[in-house]
């Protein structure tokens, strides 16, 4: 790699003594022209809204007022509304429940699925189905097997077991489970691709020394598997605390935040004090205050695991 | 997510080499091809894993047919579904098309479509610089890049509805047009680094003897390049394709009244209309279903793939 790098390297070094300074400046020219369709749409639709964000979470936004300087105010009154309050804990139980709960299952998931045979792909692929399905489409699913009269999908199971129609949305003290659930059906499978890749990295001699030793299928686990798929377990935490932080679509498809705000996560919280009524500054406010957690924890992320690594 | 989380997709077989190998070679049992050692002889373990993955689909495949069958059921009731419909019927299809559903998915279509392919070309070039090039503040770009996947539609969606409303320095208004939907899509994090791994990964020589012959630099990577990345292609189209479909949030703030709508946010304008019933809404999941449905179908092989290397959702 290094010998082959070198060489264009100093070809440039020719071209600049032989054509002058316009070639070399073309050259350098180049990748920027191949890199700026990508950066111009990072810019505009990425980078320039952040901006834009963190700038109008100082304001009151008065459209057609004009906006006006209102320092920490919108910070400190999203911070102090208890429904965002509210919503922050919604956000940890749904978002840690929902991480461990898939990735639990997930990884009994791989653990059952593991497999060459011809049959096991077929069922990975059946199983995985959640996974790449649409979350609005997910959502009108639960919705049905959620149905709250006793012919309702899973309500009719648990009329067999004589137990009585659940309101498993409408029950302020259950729907966040509920959509716990669903979150969990959805990233289960999607965890358990990760960790089958995992798995497959396993050496297979490990196996057979421990069967040597007269190991426990238990301890085999334990000492095998579970330190080799690691890094892939890390890889499905870090991913998967990120999304529950700032998730929305999953809540909003499902219960809209309701029933009385008990399923209300800190986006959806943020996209209703923006859209419905119209607080800008506000919303902005509890957008960069997500935005610095998210980061926040990335970097913290990266940094345990790097430090993991060297270890 | 992060730098460690992508690894190079490789054109090899994404699933098990070493499970493979050791199936190839056969000097193992079966017992030591799996974690928890399943045997592939009748017995109790064998019935119990039977028992667990019928288990398993039950839970996660099952499901979808209900949405089936509720969709070709007259009518579902709401409640009454089962895993296989009575009196078939296309009638909820013709209700959800005069509702508009044919249109939604229409603008879904062209916003997939048009959609995936920006991102494609953008990102391909993009990665084409960053891996065959050497220029300064690469290390930046790439970090600006990476950036990207840490600013998802949610936590930008008020300032980027204020902006597609009116995108600076232009002053264009791409609130209910496809643009709204598409331009945000174009500069995909995930897809530029996985495809700058790839291409890193494609011999010098290559490109040398090329630019030998007088190759110029669209055509390396057109005629050079692309064709050697064309498995990574895969993996980002369709892990594109399945995330631009995904999207809810977007859609929604880029739309200026429900006619923009995509087929999947639409779903909501079913469910609230009082005078269908849940079959409408069934044939409307179908419907938003189906393409996905299709892509995951014919490129799971990819998809795993990219998922397995480190692949994002959201």
């Amino acid at each position: 790699m290094t010998a082959t790098a070198t060489a264009p390297v100093a070809r440039r070094g020719l071209d600049k003594k032989a054509v002058g300074r316009r070639a070399f400046n073309k050259k350098a020219v180049i990748p920027w022209l191949f890199l700026a369709p990508g950066l111009l749409l990072a810019l505009v639709f990425k980078f320039w809204p952040m901006a834009k964000g963190i700038w109008l979470s100082f304001f009151d936004v008065r459209p057609f007022l004009g906006d006006q300087w209102i320092g920490l105010d919108n910070y400190e009154r999203v911070l102090s509304d208890h429904r965002f309050q509210d919503a922050i804990g919604h956000t940890l139980i749904l978002g840690i429940g929902q991480s461990f709960g898939a990735i639990l299952l997930g990884f009994a998931l791989a653990l059952l699925l593991e497999g060459q045979a011809r049959s096991l792909k077929i069922l990975r692929t059946a199983v995985f189905l959640p996974a790449v399905t649409a979350t609005a489409v997910v959502g009108e699913l639960w919705r049905l097997m959620y149905y709250p009269t006793s012919d309702g999908l899973l309500n009719s199971g648990l009329h067999l077991l004589g137990l009585g129609p659940v309101q498993f949305l409408d029950n302020p003290d259950l729907a966040l489970y509920s959509t716990m659930a669903m979150g969990i059906w959805i990233w289960a499978p999607y965890n358990m691709v990760i960790l089958l890749a995992g798995l497959a990295g396993v050496d297979r001699s490990l196996y057979e020394a421990a069967a040597m030793d007269g190991v426990s299928l238990w301890q085999r686990l334990r000492w095998v598997t579970l330190p080799a798929i690691r890094p892939a377990l890390m890889i499905v935490l870090t991913l998967a605390t990120i999304r529950g932080l700032r998730v929305f679509t999953e809540v909003y498809v499902l219960t809209g935040g309701g029933p009385a705000g008990s399923t209300d996560v800190w986006m959806t919280r943020a996209y209703t004090l923006g859209f419905t009524r119209n607080d800008i500054g506000g919303a902005s406010a509890a957008s960069v205050v997500l935005l610095c957690v998210t980061l926040l924890l990335t970097v913290m992320v990266n940094y345990l695991r790097k430090r993991g690594e060297a270890r | 997510m992060s730098a460690p989380v992508i690894d190079p997709v490789r054109p090899a077989a994404p699933d098990t080499p070493a499970g493979r190998s050791t199936k190839a070679q056969r000097t193992t049992p079966a017992r030591f091809d799996t974690a928890l050692g399943w045997n592939d002889k009748p017995g109790a373990a064998w019935t119990l894993r039977i028992l667990l993955c019928l288990i398993a689909l039950a839970v996660f495949a099952a499901p979808f047919l209900t949405i089936f069958s509720g969709a070709f059921t007259t009518n579902p009731s709401g409640s009454s579904l089962s895993f296989l419909p009575h009196n078939s019927t296309l009638l909820n299809f013709e209700v959800a098309g005069e509702r508009g559903i044919w249109d939604y998915l229409g603008n879904s279509l062209v916003i997939a479509g048009g959609g995936l392919l920006l991102q494609l070309v953008v990102c391909t070039l993009a990665a084409y610089a960053l891996a065959r090039h050497r220029f300064r503040g690469q290390a930046l770009i790439m970090m600006l890049f990476m950036m990207t996947l840490m600013l998802p539609e949610e936590v930008i969606a008020i300032p980027l509805s204020l902006v597609l409303g009116d995108v600076p320095v232009v002053h264009l208004d791409l609130k209910g047009t496809v643009w709204g939907v598409i331009l945000p899509l174009g500069a995909w994090g995930f897809s530029v680094m996985m495809l700058t791994e790839f291409m890193k990964d494609i011999p010098a020589e290559i490109e040398e003897a090329a630019r030998l012959d007088g190759v110029g630099e669209l055509r390396m990577l057109w005629q050079i390049i692309l064709p050697l990345c064309r498995p990574a292609l895969g993996v980002a189209g369709v892990l594109g394709f399945i995330m631009i479909w995904d999207q809810y949030l977007l859609p929604l703030i880029a739309s200026k009244d429900p006619t923009d709508y995509t087929v999947t946010v639409a779903l909501s304008i079913l469910r609230t209309d009082p005078e269908v019933g849940s079959g409408v809404v069934l044939a409307g999941a179908v419907i938003a279903l189906i393409p996905s449905l299709i892509v995951y179908l014919l490129l799971q092989r990819s998809l795993v793939t990219g998922i397995a290397a480190g692949a994002t959702k959201g």
